[in-house]
């Protein structure tokens, strides 16, 4: 995680040193920003004269065969995402065919009768999901801010560890403790005053069985947690005390001077540690189906059992006996990538315009 | 293309030199409740016989009838038969040979209750149909005169992954209620009318434990082994059962009163006759095919199958498996009988 130092950009022959911010905000995201829209790339030094660079080139067949295996190697990860896609398109066909694209926003699952809509689903995982966020964040970047800003010395180690380490329990653990520990904590401390105090709106009515929206994103958002933290803190020690030492000096507290000049200097960066919790969120299966309730509804209450697709997959996929059953698993798949393609869509196009302004204010240095 | 030519030559030098007495591997792939049978089956008989390797993987009852319909395994396993759609895909090509039986226990965790309750056919129904509510309803307490059951709100749970053991339970319900039949029917998976969806056995176990006033349905053998409470039932002959092996097997033999030796076994032995019948029994299946191709293999199979009904059945109630009753027997040997390798029966030998 802590690589420093040069970074090669898409294009040929252009090494370039980045300044941390713009390490950082590259190395958060999945792709890297187009060199053409970072305004201050460091033009690429003349090359020795064109005709003789490409004569060396041609010539070493150790160099070709090195240059073609990295070739091969780059395209394998984007045809594998391409025969992956085609797979589910073609394991899926016959639901797709039956049922249309109202099979996004109906909300029948009846195995039995061959009615399929997987609308609870889509809206299960994406509500745990965005529940997840809402609690998995401020604690991540508090964690992270803490332990870069305030924590003292000796103490930033282990609970860096500690924090990390929650990413190793396997997720069945997580779904036990969920089980056994968090449902019986929720249905005698948190659920009762919970409903006492904003029982009257649509999110919190219902009878609270255990099983539920809130137990499904609690169990999240704990899994996430780690992910947001590491990332985040590797993000806040990338900026540089320039930053910091500039706002203590303009008077600014401790506190103004984290909110004002280091977390909007990450930014790009901490949305991009967001977005790893968020994917890793939206995949997640066996903690939230044990948890979660598994039960085919809508309903804007979170104390009401849910459903998700990965679940849903997992749950019923091994026993699915008609062919049309088996293709509506393969279309809830195809849509959980297609849903997940969207989110990260969005969070680049976010990335992409904050980087933009990032890269503005790191000229005016 | 020399070195080719060399490989092949060799490989054929290679399948000639093989003992003529190969060693036979039959893989087998499918349901998981009779795996724990299944795979003391098989390495019993392989001590006995060195030369069958068997193998069998637990994928569920699904993946079993559609590797078996592929022919990628040499036999299927499965808690639900084969539908006539997907048995005309293979046209015909199948025998459904019953191995052992099991039974679905009404398990629960009620406040206050440490007796057994006593559960009507038509009570379940209503609860995992929502119609019955609370633990204190009227039809209740007026099965259990005994027991003091709370106002506690009835939370059913169900299994959320598709399974054998929902497809026996709904397809009880679906013959003890008519409302069911029609809203719900039967299937490894269903779309359920009320209640909390846990994964296995052990989350179905896990969440009635956890939750006060919780209902569900497990296999005999995890309710035994875990010591949980489960209800007696009310059978066709009004009385009420408590669920134990020699109950399930008494099912079956009730069920069998209304088969001819013909039947393709197909059949659903859920609320049998019989005074001592428990109700929610189920049977679990070897999906095999009439015609083989490989005579070594068909053979190999034949007679494993056949001393798994008859030596193998003893192993069954240690296991927590309930035995077929003995006059199931001579149904089974005539259609492993009908086996055939290009036209030929493979039973002939099949006696070892």
């Amino acid at each position: 995680m802590r690589l420093r130092g040069g970074f090669f950009c898409a294009m040929p022959r252009c090494y370039r040193s980045v300044t941390d911010a713009e390490y950082v905000s590259d190395r958060m995201t999945t792709l890297p920003i187009h060199p053409a829209t970072t305004p201050h790339a460091v033009p690429a030094p003349a090359p020795t004269p064109q005709s003789e660079w490409r004569t060396l080139r041609g010539t070493n067949v150790g160099d070709r065969l090195y240059r073609a295996t990295l070739t091969a190697l780059a395209l394998v990860l984007p045809l594998l995402l391409v025969t992956l896609l085609a797979e589910l398109v073609v394991g899926a066909w016959p639901a797709i065919k039956r049922f249309g694209l109202p099979f996004v926003w109906t909300s029948v699952w009846d195995p039995v009768a061959g009615v399929f809509g997987a609308a609870p689903m889509i809206f299960g995982t994406l509500a745990s999901s965005l529940l997840a966020l809402l609690i998995a964040v401020p604690l991540a970047l508090g964690v992270a801010i803490y332990l870069t800003e305030f924590s003292p010395k000796w103490l930033r180690q282990p609970i860096a560890f500690l924090v990390e380490l929650l990413a190793a329990i396997p997720s069945v653990v997580y779904g036990l403790w969920g089980i056994f520990v968090l449902i019986p904590f929720l249905r005698s401390y948190v659920v009762p005053p919970l409903r006492a105090t904003l029982g009257w709106t649509p999110l919190f009515g219902g009878v609270f069985y255990g099983n539920s929206l809130l137990a499904g994103g609690i169990i999240l958002a704990i899994m996430i947690v780690p992910y947001i933290a590491a990332v985040s803190r590797e993000v806040l020690l990338a900026v540089p005390a320039s930053q910091r030492e500039a706002a203590l000096g303009m008077g600014a507290t401790r506190w103004e001077a984290v909110w004002t000049a280091v977390v909007p200097y990450g930014r790009a960066g901490l949305i991009g540690a967001v977005i790893l919790g968020l994917g890793r969120a939206l995949g997640e299966t066996m903690a939230v189906t044990m948890v979660i309730g598994n039960r085919h509804d809508i309903s804007l209450s979170v104390l009401q059992p849910a459903y998700t697709m990965a679940a849903a997959i997992a749950n019923e996929f091994s026993e699915a006996v008609s062919d049309l059953h088996l293709a509506a698993m393969f279309e809830v798949g195809l849509v959980l990538f297609v849903v997940t393609v969207i989110v990260n869509a969005c969070a680049r196009l976010l990335i992409w315009r904050v980087a933009r302004g990032t890269a503005v204010g790191s000229r005016a240095l | 293309m020399k070195h080719t030519k060399l490989a092949l030559l060799a490989s054929a030098a290679l399948a000639l030199a093989a003992p003529a007495a190969a060693q036979v591997k039959l893989n087998g792939a499918g349901a998981t409740f009779p795996n724990i049978i299944y795979q003391d089956w098989m390495l019993t008989y392989n001590k006995a016989h060195p030369d069958v390797q068997l193998n069998y993987q637990s994928i569920g009852s699904g993946g079993g009838i559609r590797q078996f319909s592929d022919g990628t395994v040499d036999f299927g396993g499965s808690d639900a038969p084969m539908s006539d759609s997907a048995i005309a895909a293979i046209q015909g090509n199948v025998l459904h040979i019953p191995t052992v039986l099991g039974a679905i226990v009404i398990t629960y965790s009620v406040p206050g209750v440490s007796q057994q309750l006593k559960f009507t056919p038509d009570l379940i129904a209503d609860i995992f149909l929502g119609k019955v509510t609370k633990w204190n309803d009227a039809r209740l307490t007026s099965v259990n005169p005994g027991a003091s059951l709370p106002a506690t709100d009835i939370v059913v749970v169900h299994r959320s992954d598709g399974s054998g053991t929902s497809y026996g339970f709904t397809d009880y319900l679906s013959k003890v209620s008519s409302d069911w039949a029609q809203k719900v029917g039967k299937g490894t998976s269903v779309n359920w009318p009320v209640g909390l969806g846990g994964k296995g056995n052990e989350g179905v176990a896990a969440t009635v434990n956890q939750t006060p006033g919780g209902i569900g349905y497990v296999e005999l053998a995890y309710a035994t082994s875990n010591k949980m409470a489960y209800g007696q039932v009310r059978n066709s002959a009004g009385k009420y059962i408590t669920p134990a092996l020699p109950s399930v097997t008494a099912a079956l033999a009730g069920a069998l009163k209304t088969l001819s030796p013909t039947t393709d076994f197909r059949i659903s032995i859920t609320n049998p006759d019989g005074a001592d019948a428990y109700p929610i029994a189920t049977m679990t299946w070897l999906l095999v095919h009439k015609t083989y191709s490989d005579l070594a293999k068909a053979r190999a199979l034949v007679q494993f199958i056949w001393w798994a009904e008859t030596d193998g059945q003893a192993r069954a109630n240690e296991l927590g498996y309930a035995a077929l009753p003995s006059q199931l027997r001579p149904w089974i040997e005539t259609r492993l009988k009908s086996i055939s390798v290009d036209g030929k029966p493979v039973w002939t030998t099949a006696a070892r």
